[in-house]
Formats: C-alpha cells, structure tokens, sequence
C-alpha cells in the first residue's frame, strides 16, 4: 500500500476544492428526490371527461353523479350535440366521453336493458385501462343495486348476511399490507434513493480517474512506485465516504420529506448498501478503464444508467418484461439493491427474506470488481 | 552487461499493425546526457515509456540501473525521474502540495520530505511560488515545477520527453542549465527534442526515423560519418545577394549533390571536382560581394542525408 496515504489525502483536497462535485453529490440528489418523489404519481385520478346527456332526468345525472364520485372522472365539458361530443375527444381536452341516452329512465323503469357508451382515449395506456375498469366496474354494480332491490321487491335473495338482509353470495374481503393508502411515494422513493446513488457513483469515481487520465497525471503516477491497491483505495475511498454521506441524506428526506417510514432494521439496510456502493464503485472503476476521455465515461455510464431505470423494477414492474429483456433485469445490481430498500423499508423484510437479492447483488459485487480489477493496471497501451 | 545506465537491445514495441518502435539498441553510460531525436510521431516517447516500465516492449529487452524493466518495472520507477511531453501534475494543488504529494508517493521520511523538498526549491528556484496554485504558473515555471517533482526522491536516471516544447527561449536555456548542472552531479538523463541546437548540447544523440534508430553517437562523431560527406565531396557555405535564386541555379548543376538555404547562406555539397570559385560563379554571376568558404556539417545536415538514405533503402527493398 505504498503511497495510499499520499494519494487519500490528495483526493481529499481535490474534493475540497471543487466545488461542483460536492454539488453533484449532495445538492443534485436532494433536488432530484424531491422532484421526481413528487413528479412520479402513477395514482390515476381526475381524467377530464366529457357528458353528452340526451335523458337529463333524475336517473341520467344519478348515473354521472356515481362516476364522478368515484374520483376517477371529472366532468369538464357538458355537450348537446355529438359534434361538440366529438370535437372535444378529438381535441384531447378530454379523455372519455360519457353518452346517455335519450330513453335511459323510461327504459329503466320498463326494465328493459339500456346501453349507456363510454369513449376512451386509449393513447395512455395506464389511464385508459383506469378508466374502463373503473367505469365497467360502476355499471355492474349499479346493476346489482337494481338487481338487489328487485330481489328484494319480490322476497328473495342469492344470499343473506348475519342480520337477514339481502347480500352477496361471496364477498370478498381484500386488505393492503405495507402501503394501505396506495401511496406511489411509498414505492417509488426508495427505488428513486437507489438509482440516485449509483448515477452519482458512477460518475463520480469514473470521473475522477478519467480526468488524470486526460490531464496526463494518471501516467505520471505510473512512473512511481505508487502500489496499484494504494492508487485504487486511495481514488475511491473519499467517494465511497461521500456515497454514504449521500445515502443518510437521501434516507433523511424520504423520512422527512415523503413520510416513508423506515420499518426494518436500519443496521441491515446500511450493510447492504454499503455492499451496493462497493458494486457501484466497481462500475465506476470498469468504465474508467474504458473511456480514456470524459466524454466518453458519460457515454458509458449512460448506458448502463439506461437500463436500471427503465428496466430494474424501479418504474416498471419485472414480473410482466418479456423473457430477454426480464433476464437483462439479473445483471444489474440495481435490481437487486432496489428489492432490498423497499423490502426493509416497506415491509421490515429480515435478512432470511432477501437472501436471493442479497446473493444476486453479491454475485455481481464479485464479477464487476473481479472485472475492473483485472482491467486496471499500472501500464498505458 | 557493460555498465551501462540504461541499456535498450532490439527493442520494439507494436500496437496492432503499428510497429511504433523497431528494433532500437542503445547504451547510456552514467552522467552522460543522451538526446533522442526525431520527428513527431517517431516512436520517441514509446521508448521512453517502455524504459519506464510503464509499456511492456513487444520484443527486446531493456535495463535500467542494471535492473531489466519487463521483471521488475516498480524497482526501476523507485530510481528513476520521468518529466512527461505535457504537464502532468495538479492544477488545483499548490506547488507545495505538489511537492509534498510525490515526496510521500516516494515514501520518504519526514525529515527526508523536507530535506528533499528544500532542495530541489533550491535547485530549481521556485521558492517564490510555492503557494501558488501549479495551474496558474506559466510554461516555464510549470516545467521547473514538473523537474522538480521528478527530482524530489533523488533519482539517479531521469527521462525528460520534449522538456522544453512551448517553453520561451530564456526559459529554454535556463532548464538546460539545470540538467548540465544535474549531469555534474552524476545523474544519467534521457531527453527527447525536437531542436538540433539542444541536441548539439547533448553528450550523445541518437536519431530515430520511422520507428528505427538510425544513427547514434556524439555529435562530432556523427558529423565526421562518411556517408554525410562522402569521398570526393566536399561541403561549403555559399553567402550572396539572392541566396533563394542562388539555390535554384545551384540545384540544375550535375555536380551539386545536395544545397539547402541556411539562414540567409547557401549550404551545398559538390563533387570535388568543382572547384568552390567555378561554382560560385556558376550560381551568382556578377555578384562580385559573393563569397564561399568550407564548412563542417551540422547535425541537422546529418540527419537530413540520413533520413534521405534511410527512405531510399526501404524503397530498394520494397
């Protein structure tokens, strides 16, 4: 280890003296958490709708009613004519269109079968999918209501409850664990706190290395007997040390900022995230030993920063990727560091419950340093 | 071995289909100051690597100190000094910090830091600025700042690769002065450059054309190889009126091997044959304030012919 404190401090002072990357680390994540916490809500609410009454009469507008109540649906627009109904859909002003009618209560009261259209704009996916299991969803159990009080009307019923009265044969009790007001913040900031981590180690330690390497001073190291392992601990220590300052700092805000609180145990989660930032330290070392120009180590970290958002669980769920793209999944430590925090976090997850990420983020912790470790040597060419 | 400093046999180095270094031999004796010379792009900084133990040679062998650098290249760097072709320390250090960097990289002792550090300021006479920071300092400060970091462990070879590209000429002299007053001290150096006046100043030159060492030894020996001037040539110095028009007449005569412009006279290089009078006026007819006289050639002669004959060969054998 000759020369490792020499090479640690130096670090030090550079980080000391550039401003900008303490910037990077602690200001940058704090604002991104903040923003994309709030910013990322897949909660689906409000979608802008459109009324096209040709009833108007009290059952019509109990109808429109019931769908505004659910939440799901604001009326923002009443037409009379389907050019108006039209126009506004196309426009996209709005999303659904809601046509009842002219003979909706007459037929209701002669009970005979009404059909009441519901037009969906299906550009967004997610939204349109929202919208038609809530709205399908509202007209059978409308229907039910009606079947029951007819039921009722004529003394029977599929089934009764303790106290007599008329219910559903089977009635489904469903409870939600660990996030019981559906929260997005509860699932998205600790995979938003993981993410941020590795985008600023990656940067950070392949740049660091990258910049000697330009300014010529990594080659002038070489010349000196400096051993390889005090030029690698030396390099990477000072940023694992403001990883972890990084860490608490983004853990504090989730606490603080989004209310997510912290249900396992902290001494675990801080453990395997060290383990993480070791592996991401790795990444930061393999790029650094590929890129021989800055711009070069962005493009590199883009393109493994590319697919842990998109493809590590973090925004999309893994269970439904097709078969290629769900294995890529395996080989980023992201994955695995991402089901970890929201285990502990969220479902105070022990040690024997995530032993498979723990395995997979172990295994790849061993290969990517294995890797850069091979790769960097004391030798130009 | 034959005590030699630094000893390069067949030394080469490929990348790829690039051969970058071929077969290059050399010895450097102690307190000697050896230039290699060269065209950019010529192989000459490889070499210097490869003696670093920073790049593994393809082929051949090469011994610093008597130690080989392909076994044992970290033994080598503990000896050695390297100054690089740009600057390389950090900008956002001071020179101190500098200085206390390579000094602890070194592994010395804390007395021996400051014993060290003291003296190279010393030497160098950068003690005005040591708490400036190295990216602020100018060319000339930062390549005294560069030597003197190279220098601080005491070393007893030191490579310098083109120490003084973009430095001013006052600057220039000065660092020479430095490595003459290192050389009196018995340290060893290796410097590449691409001017033929500071390869005059060298104990040794070698010149390497398309990755080959071509030539080797001290300039006058160098100057006196026959193939520079040979048998039945002569070499003089022409001074007229129109040296350019003077040169264009001189080049048409069968007997004119050669004639370059040098400053503002004529170098040429006739048969013999050709009496000096009958040639010039030959090529400055009328101009009676004309004059020749015969001169030695110099290295940039040499390498010139040198370069020429070594073209000339490869396209023999091709």
């Amino acid at each position: 280890m000759k020369g490792f404190g020499a090479v640690l401090f130096k670090e030090f002072v550079h980080i000391r003296r550039d401003r900008l990357t303490i910037f990077f680390t602690f200001a940058v994540p704090a604002l991104q958490l903040t923003i994309f916490g709030y910013a990322i809500d897949v909660t689906i609410q409000n979608i802008p709708t459109v009324v096209y009454d040709l009833d108007g009469r009290q059952e019509s507008r109990r109808f429109v009613e019931a769908m505004v109540n659910t939440d799901t649906f604001q009326v923002v627009e009443r037409v009379q004519d389907h050019e108006s109904f039209r126009r506004a859909l196309n426009s996209g002003r709005v999303k659904v269109g809601v046509l009842i009618p002219a003979d909706y209560s007459e037929r209701l009261l002669r009970q005979e079968q009404v059909q009441v259209q519901v037009l969906i704009d299906g550009s967004d996916s997610q939204v349109a999918t929202t919208a038609l299991n809530t709205v399908n969803l509202l007209g059978t159990l409308m229907s039910i209501n009606r079947a029951r009080a007819t039921g009722e009307a004529l003394q029977v019923a599929p089934a009764r409850d303790p106290s007599g009265e008329a219910a559903l044969p089977i009635e489904v009790r469903a409870r939600l664990l660990y996030n019981p007001d559906l929260q997005s913040a509860y699932f998205f900031v600790p995979g938003l706190v993981a993410i941020i981590l590795q985008l600023v180690l990656l940067f950070l330690t392949s740049f660091s290395i990258v910049r000697e390497r330009e300014l010529g001073t990594l080659e002038q190291l070489f010349v000196t007997p400096v051993s390889r392992s005090a030029l690698l601990f030396g390099k990477l220590i000072p940023y694992a040390l403001m990883a972890f300052g990084e860490l608490l700092l983004v853990l504090t805000l989730m606490v603080a900022v989004f209310g997510v609180p912290i249900h396992g145990s902290l001494v675990l989660l801080m453990v395997l995230a060290t383990l993480f930032i070791i592996t991401a330290l790795g990444l930061g070392l393999l790029i650094s030993t590929l890129a021989t120009t800055q711009l070069e180590a962005i493009q590199f970290a883009f393109m493994i920063m590319l697919p842990s958002v998109l493809l590590s669980g973090f925004m999309f769920p893994r269970a439904e990727m097709p078969l290629p793209i769900y294995l890529i999944s395996f080989a980023l430590p992201v994955t695995y560091f991402i089901e970890i925090l929201r285990g502990v976090i969220l479902r105070a997850a022990d040690l024997r419950d995530l032993i498979p990420h723990v395995i997979g983020l172990l295994t790849c912790c061993a290969i990517i340093i294995a890797l850069s470790l091979t790769r960097f040597r004391k030798q130009l060419g | 071995m034959n005590g030699a400093v630094i000893a390069a046999n067949g030394l080469t180095r490929r990348f790829g289909d690039l051969v970058a270094v071929n077969d290059v031999s050399f010895d450097v004796q102690r307190a000697n100051i050896f230039g290699l010379l060269g065209p950019n792009g010529s192989g000459k900084s490889t070499i210097i690597r490869m003696l670093c133990g920073v790049l593994t040679p393809s082929e051949g062998t090469a011994s610093v100190l008597g130690i080989d650098v392909r076994d044992d290249p970290e033994a080598v760097k503990q000896r050695i000094g390297y100054m690089s072709q740009q600057f390389s320390l950090y900008r956002d250090l001071t020179v101190r910090e500098n200085l206390q960097f390579y000094a602890r990289i070194y592994g010395l002792d804390p007395p021996r830091q400051r014993e060290r550090q003291a003296a190279v300021v010393e030497l160098t006479g950068i003690g005005d600025y040591v708490d400036r920071f190295a990216g602020n300092l100018s060319g000339g400060w930062k390549q005294r700042l560069a030597l003197a970091c190279a220098l601080i462990h005491e070393p007893e070879v030191l490579f310098l690769d083109e120490p003084t590209a973009g430095i001013d000429p006052v600057a220039r002299r000065d660092l020479w002065d430095l490595l003459f007053d290192l050389s009196h001290r018995g340290v060893t150096m290796l410097v590449t450059t691409h001017y033929m006046d500071e390869a005059e100043r060298c104990t040794h030159v070698g010149y390497i054309y398309l990755s080959r060492l071509i030539a080797v030894g001290k300039p006058d020996q160098l100057k006196s190889v026959p193939d520079v001037t040979p048998a039945g040539t002569r070499r003089v110095e022409v001074r007229c009126a129109e040296p350019t028009e003077a040169l264009a007449r001189a080049r048409n005569l069968p007997a004119v091997r050669d004639a370059t412009l040098f400053g503002d006279t004529l170098h040429v290089l006739l048969d013999a044959q050709l009496e000096p009078d009958e040639l010039l006026k030959r090529i400055a007819e009328g101009d009676t304030s004309a004059t020749v006289r015969p001169v030695a050639p110099t290295l940039e002669d040499v390498f010139v012919i040198l370069s020429r004959a070594q073209v000339a060969a490869l396209e023999a054998r091709s």
